[in-house]
């Protein structure tokens, strides 16, 4: 029977969008906590996972399960009362959480980049496009000469379908679609290898989406710069991603590649969030839920999920269940698949 | 004879910005010539869809008496809502509710959730005293699934987006409405959270008959619980009719690519043609400009340039219509 | 990996929850009370201490230094007077008891006064627009620019006998610009925030709305605002004391002052007897500035912070 699983499951990975190279980013038992006045808020809750070079991973969670706060700590922007507990992060083989500011100076931007939450509205309203771009080029390559600079910029407008022109508008003169490119092209100025796209479309209406989807798309493809793609839309996620890591309450509860998660999600969280998106081709009864995620500072001890599950059991709420891979590639922290997994450690 | 339940008839709203001294003031349309009859009984959802600046948002202010029109008029119950007396205003506001999108906003952050009922009920005069109060607020919630002492000592913050939304609509039940205007109310609730408000919605016109008008940009939840549809572009209705029909036939060239470019929950099934850039770009038209869609089609005619704002024509004797000139009868 | 660690965290939680318990519990906020407090319980407690007719004229020796200190000059201090007398025969320490609270009276009646005005002007203005805002801003600015001292040196050199009151309903005539300009821009933010469109959606009155739902929420920042204006008035009021223009027969901390300097106390070194009044002043000034910051923080979650681990 497990093993009848194991086989539908790898036949639907048919073909491996990204390959078994070595990984870009490693992030091995990684803990955030917000402090309040009544407790600390546990938002990361000691996660692992790794990137491949030269693939999308999309993270996908609901609000409040800590997803940016991922990115922010993976970039060390976490601020207080928010502080990283413990953990590493690998970027090209070097740990991050013990550098010094000067040294990781050096990491942003050259071999991480971020496009936060709301890139679009935090451009500076006062400073054309050009100077925007020089700027982060500048801060973080402060010895490049000013032709070298305006190549570069005329090189990245085009890689994000902007106009040439369009280096001399100001953020107010370009629509939403626009200055989000803009933000793009931030990010891959310096050419680097991972960049983390904290919900770059979630503001724009559904045709700029595309465009702005698709300008990911071409970007990712022409540098092969690997990406972590945040977000909620589950439709969206399936455009561009590879591999979908879940996240909820502060704990991946699955990551899995994206043929196999849309149709055989595993872990019952996963499989709540794609029976919940609205199909705009078949009219279908509305699927629902019950119960509430616990309180962030006081977890219930075992799985966090168990509040909400319709497939929770005894064992669920005793002992927490650890992300395990049940194939190469696919992973869950589900005590339903323990058997599943063992076979897989053997 | 018997009015409409609403009845909007060319309702337009012209913003004017900037300007100085000398003249040159840019307006912006923001609503033209916009009608639509919505009738008591049966009870339906309809769906007023859209983009950010297609005019929907001025629409529900609206209707709801926060902005005034520039021309055309709402009538409720066959009565001009700015020419209402003090006490058909009040009877108005009883019976057209609304609830928004942001479920935290609404709440007054120095009381507890409570606080929402208790004016609803002493301003309309519910209740003769606290045992009949206390009943008809539990009722409410019961209606949404929650119960009184779960939720009603707490405050905002303590309880979640889902459970908030879900309050602000048992408040609008609490007084009986005949219409609740529901301006975009799942779309700052968890996803895996949103059906549960789109199913209070369908029961409560099923069992309660409270019509609904969804007000909207995501027409997958139009598609799942809408029973009519109108779709406004800059301003304008460029399709409308019944839901299944418009969304699983669409005939005018945005909302085919609109359609399209929802994206589906489905790897293998990606978008199917790449986006030239020019779908991008848009500019607002003012009153006599031509069809507004001009620049982003991709099935242009001259005479699109040429004539005034289409006006709707009809399918094949259906209520859907569509304003675009490809469709004009020969 | 989580378990041991979770376990660690509950543990330091429960130690952390008996510290933080709610945000009334601001360390400024209680300092700055207390301090305002102490000046308050001077005023209440004053007469059952000390004797505080020995404030009057010629009702001490002259010139005794405080206790702790010899000065060659002047004869040797006594306990009768622990903290010195001045060259009119005041005792400093009765001085003080009457004058500290005085002054802080003058202040609290000037604040009230102006926060007062500036509620219902400030209100009015961001409430109705239109005309009424546009006079009431107005009026606002300009009273905003008039250098308030000045005018009332003026004011005070015209009428002789100025008592505590009146000084500080002078006072309260100039302090209501800064407020009203404050509730003002409170109350056009607050207009467009949801819970006010659904009160309206109820059909509440416009006085229900300003007073039950948008004056809870401008509490905080009233409280912090008066204790900044408090602070203004008692400078106010001090300064025009230190000139001598103020109230000349009960005595307060400026009329202790003015005193002072017009006894030349400087040259002959009696430092107690300006120096008593200015640490008195200090405490009363940061005990507000305290408090105005701590409900600062305690209205405003996000600047409250943690300390960085």
């Amino acid at each position: 029977m497990i093993t009848a699983q194991l086989e539908m499951l790898k036949s639907l990975e048919t073909e491996s969008r990204w390959k078994f190279v070595d990984p870009i980013l490693e992030v091995k038992d990684l803990r955030v906590h917000y402090a309040t006045p009544s407790g600390d808020v546990i938002a990361v809750n000691g996660i692992s996972f790794k990137v491949n070079k030269g693939e999308i991973m999309g993270l996908v969670g609901e609000s409040g399960c800590g997803k940016t706060t991922t990115a922010m700590a993976i970039l060390r922007l976490v601020q207080p009362p928010g502080r990283i507990l413990g953990g590493e992060v690998r970027v090209d083989n070097v740990d991050i959480i013990p550098l010094t500011p000067s040294e990781l100076r050096n990491i942003r931007w050259r071999k991480l980049a971020l496009i936060p939450q709301g890139a679009m509205n935090s451009l500076n309203p006062i400073m054309q496009v050009y100077d925007q771009i020089a700027d982060s080029i500048k801060a973080h390559e402060p010895r490049t000469p000013e032709k070298i600079i305006k190549e570069r910029i005329a090189d990245l407008l085009s890689l994000v379908g902007l106009p040439a022109r369009a280096s001399k508008l100001y953020p107010h003169e370009l629509s939403g679609g626009m200055k989000q490119r803009v933000c793009i092209a931030m990010a891959i100025a310096l050419n680097p290898p991972l960049i983390i796209a904290d919900e770059p479309t979630s503001a724009l209406d559904v045709v700029v989406q595309r465009l702005v989807a698709q300008t990911i798309l071409d970007v990712k493809q022409r540098l092969n710069v690997s990406m972590i793609l945040i977000g909620h839309d589950m439709g969206l996620q399936a455009q561009l991603v590879d591999r979908i890591a879940v996240m909820y309450a502060g704990n991946i509860v699955e990551i899995s590649p994206a043929r196999i998660i849309y149709k055989e999600p595993l872990h019952p969280y996963t499989k709540l969030l794609i029976s919940s998106i609205p199909s705009i081709k078949v009219r279908k009864p509305l699927q629902l839920t019950s119960g509430l995620t616990h309180d962030l500072r006081n977890p219930p001890p075992g799985c966090v999920f168990q509040e909400r599950c319709p497939n929770v059991f005894e064992r669920c709420r005793k002992e927490f269940p650890f992300l395990g891979e049940v194939m190469p590639g696919l992973e869950v922290a589900c005590h339903l698949y323990d058997d599943l997994k063992m076979q897989q450690s053997i | 004879m018997s009015y409409p339940l609403l009845e909007i008839k060319n309702a337009t709203k012209i913003y004017s910005r900037g300007g100085t001294f000398f003249g040159s003031k840019k307006q912006v349309i923001a609503l033209q010539n916009f009608s639509i009859k919505i009738e008591p009984e049966p009870a339906t959802i309809t769906t007023i869809a859209g983009e950010s600046g297609s005019g929907k948002t001025t629409l529900a202010s609206a209707i709801l008496g926060f902005v005034g029109l520039t021309s055309g008029q709402v009538l409720y119950k066959g009565s001009d809502i700015s020419l209402m007396s003090k006490q058909q205003h009040l009877d108005y506001r009883r019976e057209v509710q609304a609830v928004f999108q942001d479920p935290y906003e609404v709440y007054n952050p120095f009381y507890r959730v409570k606080h929402v009922f208790e004016v609803a009920v002493n301003n309309f005069k519910l209740a003769k005293n606290r045992n009949d109060k206390r009943e008809l607020i539990e009722n409410a919630l019961n209606v949404v699934g929650l119960r009184g002492k779960e939720v009603l000592e707490k405050y905002p913050h303590q309880l979640s987006g889902g459970q908030r939304q879900r309050m602000m609509i048992a408040r609008a039940f609490l007084l009986k409405p005949r219409l609740i205007v529901a301006d975009e109310p799942v779309s700052m609730v968890d996803v895996s959270l949103r059906s549960m408000i789109l199913d209070i919605m369908l029961r409560m016109r099923d069992d309660f008959k409270i019509s609904f008008l969804y007000i909207t940009h995501d027409l997958s939840t139009a598609y799942q619980i809408g029973d009519q549809i109108h779709i406004l572009y800059q301003g304008l209705v460029v399709e409308r009719g019944k839901t299944t029909n418009v969304i699983e036939n669409p005939k005018h060239p945005y909302i085919q690519l609109l359609i399209d470019s929802v994206p589906v929950p489905d790897p293998d099934h990606i978008w199917n043609e790449k986006l030239e850039l020019s779908a991008e770009e848009e500019t607002r038209g003012d009153m006599n400009s031509a069809c507004r869609f001009y620049a982003r089609c991709n099935k242009k005619q001259d005479c699109c340039l040429v004539k005034h704002p289409p006006i709707l024509y009809k399918m094949d004797g259906s209520d859907h219509e569509v304003g675009c000139h490809l469709y004009k009868p020969l | 990996m989580s378990i041991a660690t979770v376990k660690r965290v509950k543990v330091h939680q429960m130690a952390k929850l008996k510290y933080w318990d709610t945000p009334w519990f601001n360390s400024k906020f209680i300092v700055g009370s207390v301090m305002v407090l102490f000046v308050v319980l001077m005023g209440l407690l004053g007469p059952y201490i000390w004797n505080t007719d020995l404030a009057h004229v010629g009702s001490s020796p002259l010139n005794l230094p405080p206790i702790w200190s010899e000065h060659p000059t002047f004869p040797l201090p006594s306990i009768a007077h622990p903290l010195g007398t001045e060259n009119s025969g005041r005792d400093m320490l009765a001085s003080i008891l009457v004058g500290a609270p005085r002054s802080f009276q003058i202040g609290l009646i000037a604040a009230a006064v102006g926060m007062g005005l500036g509620v219902v002007l400030g209100f009015s203005a961001g409430f109705l627009g239109g005309w009424v805002d546009n006079v009431i801003r107005t009026l606002a600015d300009s009273v905003m620019t008039i250098p308030v001292l000045a005018i009332l040196i003026v004011i005070s050199s015209y009428v002789r006998q100025v008592d505590i009151s009146t000084m500080a309903i002078i006072l309260g005539l100039f302090a209501w610009a800064g407020p009203t300009r404050l509730i003002r821009a409170q109350v056009l933010t607050m207009k467009e925030r949801g819970y006010i469109r659904m009160a309206q959606l109820c059909g509440a009155s416009t006085f229900s709305i300003m007073f039950k739902e948008m004056l809870p929420n401008i509490l905080p920042y009233l409280a912090a605002s008066f204790a900044g204006n408090v602070s203004g008035a008692i400078l106010a009021a001090t300064s025009l004391e230190a000139l001598g223009l103020g109230p000349t027969r009960v005595p307060t901390l400026g009329m202790i002052i003015f005193n002072a300097i017009s006894s030349a106390a400087i040259l002959r070194g009696m430092w107690w007897w300006w120096g008593l009044p200015i640490v008195m002043l200090i405490i009363i000034f940061s005990g507000l500035f305290l408090i105005a910051t701590g409900l600062d923080e305690i209205a405003n979650p996000r600047l409250r912070g943690v300390q960085k681990q």
